[in-house]
C-alpha cells in the first residue's frame, strides 16, 4: 500500500467493542477491506458485558489511514467503540502452541528450551512434544526461531490481544454503563412511540 | 371472550410501514416477496409497479429527495434485490434516506444456492448505512422500525431489510410495541464543543475574505434561513456544490453559483484567493476540489458536518465542528459580528471579466440548437419553479448552469455515483410525493436509453411529467473527455437512438422532436399544456461542450475556457444579450 501524509506504515492495534449479532465480524473486516488491507491478525471474544464482543484487529498502515479507519468504524451502526491503542501503555500478548518433532537427546533438549524461554510443555506423545507460550508476539517469534532447528510441524498462533496498564484508561469498556439489549419485538416494553 | 390479536409478519410489514408515515411504495412483485404482496391489498398502500427494481430504487429516492421523507422501494429476492445496487449506490453517495424492502429464500434454503437466492444483505453491505436479515417473524417490525429511524436520522442514507419467506408467512400472537430505537453505538447527532464553537466564530469574524461552501447537507438539516441569515449579517459570498443547488436562491445577490470542475470561474477564483472556506454540509469532494496541493491556499478552513468521517477526508480543516448544521448554526450566529466587506465582494466582480460575454447564452443565435439555449427555455418558460431530475453528465451540468433554482429540493440530480438513467425513475418519485409541481426530466440520450422502460410506468400512472431529451448522439460528457485527453479518438461514445418521440407515443405519451432554437418556446409550451407526459426530443449540436472546465488534478482556477471563436456567427452581431438568465449582481 502506498504511505498516506504522515508516512510510515507500521503496524496500528485497533480495539473495537461490538455488539455480538450475526453478521458484524463481517461488516467490520469489510471497511479493511474495501481500501485492500490485509489484517495481519484479528481475534475475537466475548467482553464483559453480555452481548458485547471485544476485537483486537492489527492492520500495518500510516497514522492518517489509520485516523480514517477509526471514524470508519465508530461510524458503523452496531460499532459501540473503537481505538487506535498502538500508543497507548498496554500489554500486548498472543497465545501460541508449537508441535515439535523431537525424540531422544533432542526431545530432552526442547524441554529445557521450553523452561528456560517460559513456554510450558502442554503434551508429550511418542514421537513429538506441544509446547505452549504467551508473550509478545516478538517473543513468540523468538522462541519459534529457537524451536526451528528442531522441526515444527505444526504451530498455531491467536493473534495479539491487548489491555492497558493502569487502572484506568481509554480502554475502560464501554459497554459497562450502557449494555446493548437484544432488540427483539420487547413486548414487555411500555410506552411506545407508535404500535402496530 | 375476544379473538386474540394474531398477524403474519407479510401483514406486520405493511402495519410497520404505515407506522412509519409510508402510503407509497415503488416496487415489482415476485415468488420470496409474494405474502407481503398478498397481504398489501388490504392495507391503504399505493403500490407503483416499475419496469425494473433500479427504478424503483431511483424513485424512492426522487420521492425523498422531493419530500424530505423516506422513500421505500420493494423487490423479490435474487434478481429483484440485484437489479437495485446501482439505486442503493447511488442513494448512499447523495445521503438520501430510502428503506428497500427485499423478500428472501425460505429461512431453511438460505446458502443452499436455491431458486433465486443471492446474500443480498452482503452484496449492500458497503452500498447500505445499514441493512438487516430478518428470519423470525417478531423480527420484522422492529428491523423495518429500526431502519426507518437509522435511515432518517443523522446523515441520512439507504438501509435494506431482507425478510425470508417464511417469517412473512409465519403468524404471530406477540404485538410488537416500537417503541425509542435501542442502538448504543450508533450516535446520529454529534455536539461539537464549545471551544471549537468560539474558534469558528473568531475565524469568521477576523476573515477579510471569506467564502461559503453551501452543501446539500443545508438541505438534509433544513438550515437554508440561517446560512441565509449568516451570509447576510456578515457579507460572506456563497459558492454551492451540485447538491447544494437550491439551498440558497440562485437569485441572492450574495449566491456566486456553482463551484467546482463545470462551475462558474469567478466562483472558483474567489475559492482560490479566499481566507476563509466555511463548509456547510459539503464533503470536499474531488470535483469540486481540483488539484488538493493547490486548492484555497491562502484559507483557513472550517467544515460543519453531521459526518465527523468527513473532516480531514481530502482537505486538512483548521475547524471540524461536528453536528446537525442546523443545531450548530444556532449556537454560532448569535456570535457571529456584522461585517461590511465590499471590498472583497467587489473583487469577486471583478474576477468575472468577460466571462458572461463568453458565455453561450449572449452568442448570437445562428439557428443552431444548443443545450444551453433549450435549458434556458425551459427555465424561462417554467418561471424557474419546476423540480428538474437530471441524469449525468453534460446535460447535468448544463442544467445547473442555466436553470437557476430558487427553491430547495427543486433540483435531484445524482452527483456522488454519477447514476445515467436517474432522471427518469428519480421524477416519478418527484411527482408521486409533490404531484401539484410541475416535474422535468432533463436526460442525455443515453442516460434516458438505460430506463426509458419507466415510461411505462408513467403510462400506467397516469402521471404527468415533462421530458426533456438532449439529444447529440454522443455519449456527450465522455466524448468531451476523449476530444480533451484522448486526442479525438470517440471510442464507444458514437450512439444511435430510437424516434423518442414516436416510442413515447408508443406508450400513449405524447413526443415532439425540436430541432432549431425557434421550436424551443412552441414545444415547451405545448408539453406544459398537455394532460399527459410529453418527451420532447431535442437534436442540439453535436458536438458542443460544457465549459468551463477544470481538468482532473489541476489548479481549480485554470479552467478551459470556452474559445471567443468557436460561436457560430458573427461577434459584431448586435442581438441583445441573453441577461435575464444570470441575474447580474455577480
Amino acid at each position: 500500500m502506498t504511505p498516506g501524509p504522515d508516512g510510515r506504515i507500521r503496524p496500528h492495534i485497533f480495539v473495537v467493542w461490538v455488539e455480538d449479532l450475526p453478521g458484524v465480524l463481517n461488516r467490520v473486516t469489510s471497511l479493511f477491506r474495501r481500501r485492500g488491507f490485509n489484517i495481519e491478525s484479528l481475534s475475537v471474544g466475548p467482553a464483559r458485558a453480555p452481548g458485547v464482543s471485544r476485537m483486537t484487529i492489527v492492520v500495518r498502515t500510516d497514522a492518517t489511514t489509520a485516523r480514517r479507519m477509526l471514524v470508519q468504524l465508530s461510524r458503523l451502526v452496531n460499532v459501540l467503540r473503537a481505538d487506535d491503542i498502538t500508543n497507548e501503555p498496554a500489554i500486548h500478548h498472543e497465545l501460541a502452541m508449537f508441535k515439535i518433532q523431537a525424540t531422544g537427546e533432542e526431545r530432552t533438549q526442547v524441554i529445557q528450551l521450553a523452561g528456560a524461554t517460559g513456554a510450558r510443555l502442554v503434551d508429550i506423545a511418542p514421537e513429538s512434544v506441544v509446547l505452549e507460550a504467551t508473550a509478545s508476539p516478538q517473543k513468540i517469534d523468538g522462541l519459534a526461531e529457537v524451536l526451528r532447528p528442531y522441526g515444527i510441524v505444526e504451530q498455531v498462533r491467536t493473534g495479539l490481544v491487548g489491555m492497558a496498564r493502569g487502572a484506568a484508561s481509554v480502554m475502560t469498556d464501554p459497554d459497562a454503563r450502557k449494555p446493548p439489549k437484544r432488540r427483539r419485538a420487547s413486548s414487555d416494553e411500555s410506552g411506545g412511540s407508535h404500535s402496530v | 371472550m375476544t379473538k386474540r390479536w394474531r398477524r403474519t409478519g407479510a401483514q406486520l410489514i405493511w402495519e410497520t410501514l404505515l407506522g412509519e408515515g409510508v402510503h407509497t411504495v415503488f416496487g415489482y412483485p415476485g415468488g420470496a416477496i409474494l405474502p407481503a404482496y398478498d397481504a398489501m391489498l388490504d392495507y391503504p398502500i399505493r403500490h407503483i409497479l416499475v419496469r425494473h427494481e433500479q427504478g424503483a430504487t431511483h424513485m424512492a429516492d426522487g420521492y425523498s429527495r422531493a419530500s424530505g421523507e423516506v422513500g421505500v422501494a420493494v423487490a423479490t429476492s435474487g434478481p429483484g434485490a440485484t437489479n437495485m445496487v446501482t439505486g442503493i449506490a447511488t442513494a448512499m453517495l447523495d445521503s438520501s434516506p430510502i428503506v428497500c424492502v427485499t423478500g428472501q429464500v425460505g429461512s431453511a434454503l438460505i446458502g443452499t444456492d436455491a431458486f433465486q437466492e443471492t446474500d443480498v444483505t452482503g452484496v449492500t453491505l458497503p452500498i447500505t448505512k445499514h441493512n438487516y436479515l430478518v428470519t423470525e417473524v417478531d423480527e420484522i417490525a422492529p428491523a423495518l422500525h429500526e431502519a426507518f429511524y437509522v435511515a432518517r436520522s443523522g446523515r441520512p442514507g439507504p438501509v435494506l431489510v431482507d425478510i425470508t419467506k417464511d417469517a412473512q408467512q409465519a403468524f404471530t400472537q406477540r404485538r410488537p410495541r416500537l417503541g425509542k430505537v435501542d442502538l448504543p453505538g450508533y450516535r446520529p447527532e454529534p455536539r461539537p464543543p464549545e471551544s471549537e464553537l468560539q474558534s469558528a466564530a473568531e475565524l469568521i469574524n477576523r476573515a477579510e475574505r471569506p467564502v461559503i461552501l453551501a452543501g446539500h447537507g443545508i438541505l438534509i438539516s433544513g438550515a437554508m434561513g440561517q446560512v441565509r441569515e449568516l451570509a447576510e449579517r456578515a457579507r460572506i459570498p456563497i459558492a454551492m456544490t451540485l447538491l447544494g443547488i437550491g439551498a440558497i436562491p440562485a437569485n441572492h445577490s450574495l449566491n456566486m453559483g456553482m463551484m467546482g470542475m463545470h462551475g462558474e470561474s469567478w466562483v472558483n477564483q474567489a475559492i482560490q484567493e479566499a481566507d476563509l472556506l466555511l463548509a456547510l454540509g459539503m464533503r470536499f469532494d474531488d470535483r469540486v476540489t481540483g488539484s488538493l496541493k493547490t486548492y484555497a491556499p491562502n484559507a483557513a478552513k472550517i467544515h460543519i458536518d453531521i459526518d465527523p468521517a468527513e473532516f480531514n477526508k481530502n482537505v486538512r480543516v483548521d475547524v471540524a465542528l461536528a453536528g446537525d448544521l442546523s443545531a450548530v448554526l444556532a449556537h454560532l450566529l448569535p456570535v457571529i459580528e456584522a461585517r461590511d466587506r465590499s471590498e472583497w465582494l467587489g473583487s469577486i466582480r471583478g474576477f468575472k471579466g468577460d466571462t458572461a460575454v463568453r458565455d453561450i447564452q449572449n452568442l448570437p443565435d445562428m439557428g443552431k440548437l444548443y443545450a444551453a439555449h433549450v435549458i434556458h427555455d425551459i427555465w424561462r418558460m417554467t418561471g424557474g419553479k419546476a423540480i428538474v431530475t437530471t441524469d449525468v453528465g453534460q446535460h447535468q451540468m448544463w442544467e445547473a448552469q442555466y436553470y437557476r433554482h430558487n427553491e430547495p429540493r427543486s433540483l435531484i440530480t445524482s452527483g456522488g455515483l454519477g447514476t445515467m438513467g436517474f432522471a427518469l425513475p428519480a421524477a416519478v418519485g418527484a411527482k408521486v410525493a409533490r404531484p401539484d409541481d410541475e416535474v422535468w426530466v432533463i436526460a442525455g440520450d443515453g442516460g434516458f436509453q438505460i430506463t426509458m422502460c419507466e415510461l411505462a410506468t408513467i403510462a400506467q400512472e397516469r402521471l404527468k411529467l415533462n421530458v426533456a431529451i438532449i439529444n447529440n448522439g454522443y455519449l456527450g460528457m465522455v466524448r468531451q473527455w476523449q476530444e480533451f485527453f484522448y486526442d479525438r479518438r470517440y471510442a464507444g461514445t458514437p450512439i444511435l437512438s430510437p424516434d423518442f418521440a414516436a416510442l413515447a407515443r408508443s406508450f400513449g405519451l405524447g413526443g415532439e422532436v425540436v430541432k432549431t432554437r425557434q421550436e424551443v418556446e412552441g414545444a415547451v409550451e405545448r408539453a406544459r399544456a398537455d394532460e399527459r407526459t410529453v418527451v420532447l426530443d431535442f437534436q442540439v449540436e453535436k458536438e458542443d461542450t460544457v465549459y468551463p472546465m477544470v481538468p482532473t488534478g489541476a489548479r481549480l482556477q485554470d479552467m478551459i475556457r470556452r474559445p471567443g471563436q468557436e460561436a457560430d456567427g458573427d461577434p459584431e452581431s448586435e442581438e441583445e444579450p441573453v441577461a435575464a438568465g444570470r441575474t447580474v449582481e455577480w
